[in-house]
């Protein structure tokens, strides 16, 4: 299915002096892509249209945004009410960001099941880890500005953590806030910054899916591509996959976004922002919960901030902490279990998180932070004693074996 | 295509190429659209004014659209000195007549941005006792028109009616 | 899912189960109200929003704002332009200035948006007795239970139990989160005269004003409702078309 005739003289040359064509045909097109790549693989591709979304709608909100505390709330509700579309487009960018975690957070535990950190993809996945920060530092900032209860008290409460830090600590929360609580000068700051970490995400998404591009993709066997009989080319094989799951999870995304707009926001949001009261349980949006959990569960200021910072951080190390020469989870017994009890401790954290911090739910908070830790602490252990089930020859043969020689590869695994 | 037969497979490429180039289109109006006026813009599009108070010879100023339009309650001798005119030689040719409304002849309505490059001209003023344009000088007269200077058109009447009364003008 | 793994997700599921419920006990349980826009696919009763404005018009805006209601949003609501104009004209906001520099009073027209009621929370508070009646312009919104709460709310005044102390000028609703709320029983029984002849039962007013506020806190709900069917549809469609385009490409492969 060529795309564009390269024999074509417009085509050649153009491509002599900006090589575009030959750009797209390495990796949009005849681009090696394994063929035994799930739908768990779809995710990536997700991610990256999510991203589009919110920078499309973003821009679009900023036209008729007012980033001022006095006119901020209204402008929002300008929006919705006055805008054509607006209701629509402002939607679109509050359910899509959460669109955008669930499809980065499915894309994280895939690699981490399939053992996609490990060598010699270790700075493929740091460069994940750090759009991971970018974005949860954009979704923060951008959860400030319709300037609510819970943007105010939640900009409060975060920008407090740097108060935990000794000595310097006050110095850095009064310079975040430009002023001595948040107000018009921390809107003003928040709303340029999260209009331009969207573009650095963009920067790190370019650098990830360089080194990606690189070293190729890793898959479910987590075997090295060994030749042509391992790939296919990406058009149309994965081009037509990959439209086909964002077309899925549009339909995920549309009964959201048309049906139940404000199921994953906050009620006290549509209160304007005020300074002397604060709303009576004030939670972070959802993809924050499980670090709020961990937060919470260390009775230290500054020790549960460390603990939370170190919850993310450690994921940096992972490669190293991670001693099994077998990649995929398919073949690692132990560390299918361990991966899957890690699932539940993120999951289980995200429900401490939403709950207060008290009674029963300190204590669950404590064991599971306990376990979201130890699970990262065992992995040189297990990597070391744990005898991993045998590997099929390549890719290519693992994919004949599954289907009995027969059709196609992957029919019926739906994401 | 080729001429022998077009298969399912073919038909099946081709229609979800159709449908998604179609989605894209559409999902593209909102992104579009939002940028035209909005609701509480066009609620200001219409604007009812109460010149009941003006005397002969004297104009108001209100705003409508963002854009200041002039209303002035002309002299006899100012519709005298409008319709006193050679309209063939105009550089916008067009009759004091078809500017006003009939029966409220002495009253004129227009937009007051200078046709040249969007100036508000200075009302009473100019070599024709109508208005002067200080960017770059054009000059208009009693009725609005232009007859000196760079401006290419007479200055635009807004769609406007008088209350049955006269005492008010609804602009838009 | 590896056999521990479900055995902890099943303990944290239980767990959630039992502490939410725990957490309900503050607050009287909400009566549930059964409004037609309540329907995932329903539109709003306009009918009864137009009662519902009588009612926030003569008994709720006595005390609370609805800041971000223009008059011109009630053409939406079936009404025809010249009764909004004339709704708008019992009400005066400020304009100006003038050309003496002076602001000035006129009556509201369409264009213009429902005048605050109080200058600002310090005078809402004085005129109060020190309590501050929210704006309505996005309650419905804005309160854990949505439409079930506004209801329960005003249907909720009762006498308090005997063992329940009231702080001076405070009523008993044990819908209202602590039990005592500074705003005094809004409605009682024949409180407005309906035009359309409805009978005006506390019952009857509260579905009203609460249909009235959904719609003031969320215009748009009918019209993303109609564009969200259309767009599932088409996704749908699509994604089926998509699905057999790529088991045709990856039929080629073996």
């Amino acid at each position: 299915m060529p795309l564009f005739n390269a024999n074509n003289p417009i085509v050649k040359w153009v491509d002599y002096r900006l090589p575009v064509f030959s750009f797209a045909d390495a990796h949009l097109i005849d681009y090696p892509a394994p063929k035994n790549l799930n739908y768990w693989y779809n995710f990536g591709s997700i991610a990256g249209i999510m991203l589009v979304v919110q920078i499309a709608t973003g821009i679009v909100l900023a036209m008729h945004y007012n980033p001022s505390a006095d006119q901020a709330f209204n402008s929002v509700e300008h929006i919705m009410r006055e805008v054509n579309y607006g209701w629509l487009i402002r939607y679109m960018h509050a359910n899509g960001a959460s669109m955008f975690f669930i499809a980065v957070y499915i894309h994280i535990f895939r690699g981490m099941y399939y053992g996609s950190y490990k060598s010699p993809r270790e700075i493929l996945w740091w460069m994940g880890i750090i759009i991971l920060l970018l974005m949860m530092g954009s979704a923060f900032m951008g959860y400030v500005l319709p300037w609510g209860q819970m943007s105010f008290w939640g900009a409060t409460v975060i920008t407090n953590l740097f108060s935990a830090l000794p000595f310097i600590g006050e110095h850095i929360v009064t310079w975040l806030w430009g002023g001595f609580s948040v107000d018009n000068p921390t809107l003003n700051r928040f709303y340029s910054l999260h209009y331009l970490l969207p573009f650095v995400i963009c920067g790190a998404v370019f650098v990830h899916l360089w080194a990606l591009h690189h070293r190729k993709s890793n898959n479910p066997t987590g075997l090295d591509i060994k030749g042509p009989q391992d790939t296919v080319p990406f058009h149309p094989y994965y081009t037509v996959k990959d439209i086909l799951g964002i077309a899925v999870f549009g339909i995920f995304f549309s009964v959201f976004l048309f049906f139940m707009p404000n199921a994953l926001g906050e009620v006290d949001n549509y209160i304007k922002a005020n300074p002397l009261s604060t709303p009576a349980h004030i939670v972070p949006e959802w993809y924050f919960l499980p670090f709020y959990a961990i937060l919470r569960s260390i009775p230290h200021k500054l020790m549960g901030v460390i603990a939370m910072g170190a919850s993310i951080m450690i994921l940096f190390v992972l490669p190293w902490l991670d001693t099994s020469r077998v990649r995929s989870a398919t073949f690692r017994p132990v560390y299918k279990q361990l991966f899957w009890i890690f699932v539940v401790t993120c999951l289980v954290l995200g429900v401490v998180g939403a709950n207060p911090a008290e009674g029963i739910w300190l204590w669950i908070g404590r064991i599971f932070t306990f376990i979201y830790f130890m699970f990262f602490l065992v992995l040189p252990i297990v990597g070391w004693f744990e005898r991993p089930r045998p590997l099929p020859a390549g890719i290519a043969e693992s994919v004949l074996e599954k289907s009995g020689g027969g059709s196609s590869g992957d029919e019926g695994r739906a994401a | 295509m080729a001429d022998d037969g077009v298969t399912r497979r073919d038909f099946i490429y081709v229609a979800a190429v159709g449908m998604g180039a179609v989605g894209a289109g559409l999902s593209v109006w909102p992104f579009v659209h939002q940028m035209n006026p909005s609701k509480d813009v066009l609620a200001l599009s219409s604007i009812e004014v109460d010149v009941s108070a003006l005397e002969e010879g004297q104009a108001i100023k209100p705003k409508w659209r963002g854009k200041p339009v002039f209303i002035r309650r002309r002299t006899k001798a100012e519709v005298a000195d409008a319709r006193n005119v050679d309209v063939g030689d105009l550089p916008d040719p067009e009759t004091d007549q078809a500017r006003v409304t009939k029966g409220r002849d002495e009253w004129l309505v227009v937009i007051g941005v200078c046709t040249h490059f969007g100036c508000v001209p200075i009302g009473q003023a100019g070599d024709f006792g109508g208005w002067f344009c200080p960017c770059h000088g054009s000059h208009y007269d009693t009725s609005g028109r232009i007859r000196k200077g760079p401006a290419p058109k007479n200055l635009e009447v807004p769609p406007h009616k008088f209350s049955a009364d006269g005492a008010r003008i609804t602009i838009g | 899912m590896g056999r521990f793994g479900k055995l902890v997700a099943a303990a944290a599921i239980a767990l959630a189960a039992v502490t939410t419920a725990q957490a309900a006990g503050e607050q009287a349980e909400l009566k549930k109200v059964s409004l037609p826009h309540m329907n995932p696919f329903g539109s709003y009763d306009f009918a009864a929003v137009q009662r519902g404005l009588q009612v926030y018009q003569e008994v709720c805006a006595a005390c609370h704002s609805i800041e971000f209601l223009a008059f011109r949003d009630l053409n939406d609501t079936g009404l025809t332009p010249p009764q909004v104009k004339a709704i708008a004209a019992e009400y005066t906001v400020m304009d100006g200035p003038n050309d003496d520099g002076e602001m000035y009073e006129r009556p509201a027209e369409p264009k213009d948006r429902f005048p605050l009621t109080f200058p600002n929370e310090q005078a809402a508070r004085a005129a109060n007795n020190g309590a501050y009646p929210p704006d309505l312009s996005l309650v419905v919104k804005a309160r854990i239970g949505h439409e079930n709460y506004i209801y329960s709310l005003l249907v909720g005044y009762a006498d308090p139990p005997a063992d329940k102390e009231l702080a001076d000028g405070m009523e008993y609703n044990p819908t209202f989160p602590g039990g005592q709320i500074a705003m005094a029983a809004p409605l009682s029984d024949e409180a407005v005269e309906y035009a359309d002849g409805t009978k005006a039962t506390v019952d009857q007013m509260a579905r009203d004003v609460t249909t009235f506020l959904a719609w003031v806190s969320e215009p748009t709900l009918v019209e993303r409702r109609q564009l969200g069917i259309k767009v599932i549809i088409f996704l749908v469609i699509f994604s089926v078309l998509m699905y057999a385009v790529k088991r045709k490409v990856w039929a080629d492969l073996h």
